[in-house]
């Protein structure tokens, strides 16, 4: 199971002895090399760097959690700790478990902070839908305004909002219908979905790229010229 | 130009980037590389290509992207 499966659906395996330390990449900086050599150790070496590793982790969800909190008024200080706290640990394992797949690409710190921004950035997205429904069914989409629009223009915002209804409700299979529908239109964060469709990020996202890919190929596919208003271009 | 924000946020969302893209367990697996590539002006698309599509298609993954390069932008500035 990978870091991002674990954190998306909250399985934490335990953590596994360590294997034995694998010759360290040759473009392996000092201070990661360090890191490896005493995680790695046999006695209280190996201790003392999972206490300095957790502290490392926990400044890291501290740090989410302190970017995130204006958008959390509803959540105490005191819970936003634990939150920290429950990352940092959930955090801790994920990185001992998956030692051995820092290969050196980056410093030793730099890879263990985005489990522990992870951790905290899914934990706080979940906290934050708790109790919530989670809307499967389109939004109105009477908020595009087309006021100030050239008559040409509003024509042609008028049709590809008419083909772009039409294909999400018969081109997409109905379960891309409603992850697409809460993941784009409802701002349904994709953690939260997946926990409450019991599967993971990743699969999510593969749905959503492959009901993307329908929906262009199905505009497109009637002539309209998508760059245009993607990107703003007149 | 004519303002067209919601409806160009939302066209973007539902029909994401145009290029090719990794997913999420590769983009979280390239990510401490990435942004170290960004942080040093190196030419981080390139070197990881699919990875900004992903961000710009994703926003789970974009926030953490944007988390990960401020905590280490931080630090280097220590």
């Amino acid at each position: 199971m990978t870091a991002l499966n674990a954190a998306t659906v909250g399985i934490v395996e335990p953590i596994s002895p360590l294997p034995t330390l694998a010759p360290a990449p040759p473009s392996l900086d000092v201070e990661s090399r360090e890191w490896l050599q005493d995680l790695h150790a046999k006695d209280a070496t190996r201790d003392e760097a999972i206490t300095r590793l957790h502290a490392l982790l926990l400044r890291a969800a501290r740090f989410e959690v302190a970017r995130r909190r204006p958008a959390l008024p509803h959540l105490r200080g005191d819970e936003l700790e634990d939150i920290a706290t429950e990352a940092a640990d959930d955090a801790l394992m994920s990185v001992l478990r998956r030692l051995d797949d820092f290969r050196g690409a980056s410093r030793f710190t730099t890879w263990a902070y985005k489990f522990a921004l992870l951790e905290a950035a899914v934990k706080l997205r979940k906290r934050s839908w708790q109790g919530r429904e989670v809307p499967l069914e389109p939004a109105s989409w009477s908020l595009f305004s087309s006021a100030g629009l050239e008559p040409d223009a509003e024509a042609e915002q008028s049709e590809l909002l008419r083909t772009l209804q039409s294909a999400i409700a018969e081109v997409l299979t109905p379960h891309q219908r409603r992850v697409l529908v809460a993941l784009a239109l409802n701002d349904v964060p994709i953690d939260v979905l997946a926990e409450r469709l019991n599967t993971n990020r990743g699969a999510l996202y593969k749905t959503v790229h492959d009901a993307r890919r329908k929906l262009r190929n199905h505009l497109q596919g009637r002539g309209l010229a998508l760059d245009i208003w993607l990107e703003e271009k007149r | 130009m004519t303002e067209r924000p919601d409806l160009k946020q939302t066209l973007g969302r539902l029909l994401g980037p145009a290029e090719p893209e990794v997913g999420c367990d590769e983009c979280f697996d390239q990510l401490d590389r990435y942004v170290e590539l960004e942080l040093a002006g190196k030419d981080a698309d390139a070197a990881i290509p699919g990875l900004r599509a992903h961000l710009d298609g994703c926003p789970a993954c974009r926030e953490e992207h944007e988390s990960l390069r401020a905590l280490v932008g931080d630090e280097k500035l220590l």
